[in-house]
């Protein structure tokens, strides 16, 4: 029996539906997959799941083991907090954090590669010596350099480590837009009489996407492990917010005495990483229309 | 390639100018000063310290002093650390700097090239999903934990290695190794990657149809592209090896340069702070133009672009 | 290519192996004669300054009170004795002090230590020129003031050397607490001729001249200080220990890591967070006594809500049950503290507010008055800010503290992490409600405490200005007689409780780890402890 019918049309598949196919069979990458959405869903649901509110207290009862009879599964902290509800709202601000600051360094990074890459000439060069300027300035100092300057406001952090990042968006998307500048569509388009930036907006930033869709999946974690170091130096999220990176630190310096304040953030935080990163690797893999198997 | 190098360096001139004058006026316009502490000073001896740190000038006049001394050679004194000017101590600490951080790229560059390239070679094996998780931990472990983990485990409990300090073969060992590993993550990445690209290349498949073994086919001919996306990583490679280091030089009380960032903002060290940033700009500025070159030197066919 | 690089990588490992092999680790290296009679020493954040009388720190003045001596020094238990002066006399109106000399006293280049060298150093202390932070221990003396305001020259402070071994100091009023003041590291005596031939370096090894029992040999910033016994102190005889090394290590659990790891012998402190399992697994090397400092939450009494509004700042402080937070938070054996100077300072006995002693019911009914008297309520409650700086103890003070106000009163109290700088520049300028601070003793007298909450004092943080409680200071600071003088500054005390200008949470403890090979330890309330005190069991006497 033919699989295709008399009613099928045996149609392509695109290009998108190859990438699919590929992805879907890595397994590592379909897993993290999998593995991200539960830890998302857990910590969106958090409030509802969590039996204790993440800032209340409790001073008589100290620091505890975790326990399932007592009621805080995962311990408590010093001030009687539980560490379950504490981590699910700590992965809500450390998930948000990636996502914004991402965002933020998304815009800036593909809107100035991408005129950068399309104008060309005197334009992009100046545009490229600016990017050349800040790579020169220390990174993780200026970010410090601006939570000095204008104090510690959770908005301000997304800012600050986005407006920081966009620098390595910014030169793969004007590499990207290099590529496709010659390419048969824009050409058409550019003799259609359509404007620079109606072509910079409508063809040459959606053929970015794949692209780009891989350097925000490995941004994410970077970005994420920035707000810890951040909190390392003590210029992370205020309380009563918190953060994976914030609880991570306040764990470490306790774990020989209270491991489960160390154990379990530090899970929550390194799952997530590496099931971005491998997702990211996966996607990269899949979209790589050459990287298939030869034979090899 | 001398007038790519000499136009690279002139051009260097203005983004240091740049970086040097935003880190100038936004060190000050942050809150306190180099000179605040518990003990209040009294209003006549904080006026008298002000005075002979010339803080009670303009700031442009200050900023005119200072860029006057730099192109001196003179960083100033630093503002905290009272008996000691700033070109002092990034004398000294530099060196342990780059001792640490050389034997950190070593060590990322062997660790991950390794594993990069025995994943790739069997691509969406077990073999390949477990030596990338590996790796991927060395950058979804922040290394403020794994440091005193290590510490705990090696030289406080097996007494093997020193737990701190920067004297003797074996304090180098902890230190590098907490700082290779998230990069030794990022070129495994990179190195899987980019050998992958190649395998699929059709000059390698000539190789192979002219009889050339696999592995002599992949030592002999995809390395050296292979390598090339790793080289041109080495820039960033080195800048974040040496910001990176500040969290390793604080638990591992290593005498290095990274640490400097950090406490020269948060004492508002203003000299300290401003001669770190311009030493940074200027070592990344030549990082940047060395692996330029070693690029150019590799592949012939970027030679010919410029 | 790929032997070019590895070639590279190997001339690059040689080069690096022989810049380490080049400093010998402790205990392995050839120049360490003998190498068990070192003291290693952690000595907490790298220390600003090795000047005397610039420095600032306590970790610059640990190292400096082994390499000079000043005219006094502590024993042991942190009581003045005889330092470079033999003895002193004090005139009956207590107002002049003669030192004399030891003549056999020298500096570690052999030049003989004459009153000349201490009359030039405390002038350069309170010479404008300096700028010294603590220029002000010797406002006591006469014509200290006008100096420091740059109104008189420094040649007319009132100390004057009567001849090369004699000196002599002259007060404005009777100062018992001046033998104490002279032991602190900005009093030490700086040699003359190297400041002049090496200006700003002669604070290096090598420059650096010295008339205590140690001399500096080795300076590594951010990693150690070395020194080495002086063979020309006068009593280099009882020095015990060779050769001592601070190891500046400014994280506490990286501290007591190397404790642990036998890497040091004394550290600086233990961190609150690892105090439990000092205690568990080296109960005998860990040390703790009382220190003389006060934690407290300042109220900015310039502005609302506690301008005035003694009753409600009262109310704040009763609702606080410091046992629960000394019990859950701090766990180092912290004392609760109610009251501003801290118990075991010399001639004085701590007082607390009357309501310190009632149950803590009594103190809820009485507190949830006065909160009502102020005028808030469940519908206009009291929203405060308090601000501290970054370290996990003053976070969690912070929270748990909000939390109680929060339970036992309705105060919405928010809270706000800034850097330390920050903190400063808002206590200065009165930017925050409630903010988070501690008063560590200068010497030990109750006057280091009380004197800061003088009307425009410059620590006075809070903006407490109170006439009689200024008046009785300065009755106090008349008089000569010890029990006169200390009922006056407990009364003085008791106005300043009544009024409230700030809450005291605890007093600190000292916490160290001392290895058990290091003899003559003795725990002092000042923390301060001089190499030349302690030998090494199991290391011949060095000499």
């Amino acid at each position: 029996m033919n699989k295709h019918g008399a009613n099928d049309t045996v149609g392509g598949r695109s290009l998108w539906q190859n990438a699919g196919e590929r992805l879907r069979r890595n397994k590592a990458a379909m897993f993290s997959l999998w593995l991200l959405l539960f830890f998302v869903v857990l910590v969106v649901a958090g409030p509802w799941l969590a039996q204790h509110d993440y800032t209340q207290t409790n001073l008589s009862l100290g620091s505890t083991a975790p326990s399932l009879a007592g009621g805080h599964w995962f311990g408590t902290d010093a001030l009687g907090r539980d560490v379950l509800a504490r981590t699910l709202a700590g992965g809500r601000i450390s998930l948000l954090v990636g996502l914004v600051a991402t965002l933020v360094s998304l815009l800036i990074g593909v809107f100035w590669g991408a005129v950068a890459g399309y104008c060309g000439g005197r334009v992009d060069a100046l545009m490229m010596r600016f990017v050349d300027t800040l790579y020169a300035m220390p990174f993780m100092f200026f970010v410090i350099l601006l939570m000095v300057v204008f104090g510690r406001n959770i908005l301000l952090i997304f800012v600050a480590i986005g407006a920081i990042n966009w620098l390595d968006m910014a030169r793969i998307v004007r590499g990207q837009t290099i590529g496709l500048r010659h390419r048969e569509f824009i050409q058409a388009a550019t003799l259609m009489g359509a404007g620079t930036l109606t072509i910079i907006v409508r063809h040459v930033i959606p053929n970015l996407l794949g692209v780009v869709v891989v350097y925000v999946t490995l941004t994410i974690p970077q970005v994420m492990l920035v707000e810890s170091f951040l909190s390392y130096l003590g210029l992370g999220v205020q309380e009563p917010f918190t953060s994976w990176g914030a609880l991570v630190n306040q764990g470490a310096l306790e774990m020989e005495t209270a491991p489960w304040l160390l154990v379990f953030p530090a899970l929550f935080l390194a799952g997530t990483l590496f099931c971005f990163n491998f997702i990211g690797d996966g996607l990269r893999d899949a979209l790589d229309a050459k990287s298939d198997e030869d034979g090899w | 390639m001398l007038t790519f190098t000499l136009k690279r360096l002139l051009s260097a001139i203005p983004t240091l100018f740049l970086v040097v004058a935003a880190t100038f006026f936004l060190i000050r316009i942050a809150p306190g000063g180099p000179f605040d502490s518990e003990r209040n000073l009294p209003p006549d001896i904080r006026a008298n310290i002000e005075r002979s740190y010339h803080l009670d000038e303009p700031l442009l006049q200050q900023f005119g002093r200072y860029l006057k001394g730099v192109v001196r050679g003179d960083f100033g004194p630093s503002y905290y650390y009272r008996d000691r000017d700033v070109s002092e101590l990034i004398a000294e600490s530099f060196p342990v700097s780059f001792t640490l951080g050389m034997t950190a790229l070593l060590l990322a560059l062997l660790g991950g090239v390794t594993a990069g390239v025995f994943a790739a070679l069997r691509r969406n094996s077990f073999s390949d999903h477990a030596v990338m998780s590996l790796a991927m931990s060395g950058i979804s472990i922040p290394n403020f934990v794994l440091a005193p983990l290590l510490v705990l485990l090696f030289a406080v409990h097996l007494q093997w290695l020193p737990a701190g300090g920067w004297r003797g073969l074996g304090s180098v060992v902890l230190p590098a190794f907490t700082l290779a590993l998230p990069q030794a993550a990022y070129i495994a990445r990179l190195t899987r990657a980019s050998l992958l690209d190649i395998l699929g290349s059709d000059f390698l498949r000539t190789a192979r149809a002219k009889g050339l073994s696999r592995s002599q086919a992949v030592w002999r001919h995809a390395m050296k592209p292979t390598l090339m996306p790793v080289i041109s990583y080495l820039g960033p490679a080195t800048a974040a090896l040496l910001t990176g280091s500040v969290v390793i030089e604080q638990i591992f009380q290593i005498p290095g340069l990274g640490r400097y960032f950090v406490t020269g903002a948060l004492n508002r060290d203003y000299t300290l702070v401003m001669g770190v940033v311009i030493f940074y700009g200027a070592l990344i500025i030549v990082m940047n133009l060395l692996v330029d070159l070693l690029y150019a030197w590799l592949d012939p066919r970027s030679r010919r672009r410029q | 290519m790929r032997r070019i690089i590895i070639l590279l990588g190997l001339l690059v490992l040689l080069w690096m192996g022989w810049r380490l092999v080049d400093d010998p680790a402790p205990g392995e290296g050839a120049g360490d004669a003998d190498t068990l009679a070192v003291l290693h020493r952690g000595n907490g954040p790298e220390p600003e300054s090795l000047d005397p009388q610039i420095a600032r720190s306590d970790s610059s003045g640990a190292i400096l009170r082994d390499l000079f001596e000043g005219l006094t020094r502590l024993d042991p238990d942190g009581k003045v004795i005889a330092g470079a002066a033999a003895s002193w006399d004090v005139s009956p109106d207590g107002r002049t002090y003669t030192f004399h000399l030891r003549p056999a006293a020298r500096w570690s280049n052999g030049d003989p230590l004459t009153a000349h060298d201490y009359v030039f150093s405390m002038r350069r202390l309170v010479d404008p020129e300096t700028a010294a932070a603590f220029a002000f221990f010797l406002s006591p003396v006469i014509n200290a003031p006008e100096i420091i305001a740059g109104d008189r020259p420094a040649t007319a402070l009132a100390v004057v050397a009567l001849d090369e071994h004699t000196l002599e100091i002259s007060l404005r009023a009777p100062t018992p607490y001046l033998p104490g003041v002279l032991t602190h590291p900005a009093n030490f005596p700086v040699h003359r001729p190297s400041l002049g031939h090496h200006g700003r370096e002669f604070t290096r090894p090598g420059n650096l001249v010295s008339n205590g029992a140690y001399v500096l040999s080795e300076a590594v910033i951010g990693s150690h200080y070395s020194m080495e016994k002086n063979p020309n102190y006068w009593d280099a005889e009882n020095t015990a220990i060779a050769k001592v090394v601070y190891h500046q290590i400014a994280n506490q659990n990286a501290e007591l890591a190397r404790f642990r790891a036998g890497e040091l012998d004394i550290t600086y402190t233990v961190p609150n967070n690892q105090f439990a399992l000092a205690a568990k697994n080296y109960p005998d090397q860990l040390r703790v006594s009382p220190q003389l400092t006060t934690y407290y939450y300042g109220f900015n009494l310039r502005r609302a809500p506690f301008a005035g509004q003694r009753g409600l700042r009262r109310a704040l402080s009763m609702v606080v049950d410091r046992k629960l937070l000394a019990g859950s938070i701090l766990t180092a054996g912290q004392k609760p503290a109610t009251g501003w100077v801290p118990p075991g300072v010399a001639n004085y006995t701590a007082i607390e507010p009357e309501w310190a002693a009632w149950t803590m019911a009594q103190r809820l009914a009485e507190a949830r008055r006065l909160y009502r008297a102020a005028g808030f309520s469940a519908a206009n409650p009291l929203k405060i800010e308090i601000r501290y700086n970054s370290a996990d103890i003053h976070r969690n003070i912070a929270v748990a503290i909000a939390s109680i106000w929060r339970e036992t009163l309705g105060v919405q109290a928010s809270q706000l992490n800034v850097e330390f700088q920050v903190l400063l520049q808002d206590m200065r300028n009165g930017k925050a409600d409630v903010f988070r601070s501690s008063w560590i003793a200068d010497y030990d007298d109750a006057f280091t405490f009380l004197e800061i909450m003088r009307t425009g004092a410059a620590a006075n943080f809070v903006g407490y200005a109170n006439p009689d409680y200024d008046d009785l200071l300065g009755r106090a600071a008349a008089t000569p007689d010890a029990d006169r003088r200390r009922v006056l500054l407990q009364e003085a005390e008791a106005i300043m409780l009544e009024d409230q200008p700030l809450m005291p949470i605890y007093f600190y403890v000292n916490k160290r780890m001392v290895a058990s090979r290091v003899k003559g330890w003795q725990n002092n309330s000042l923390n301060i402890h001089y190499s030349q005190d302690l030998s090494l069991a199991g290391a011949d006497a060095a000499d």
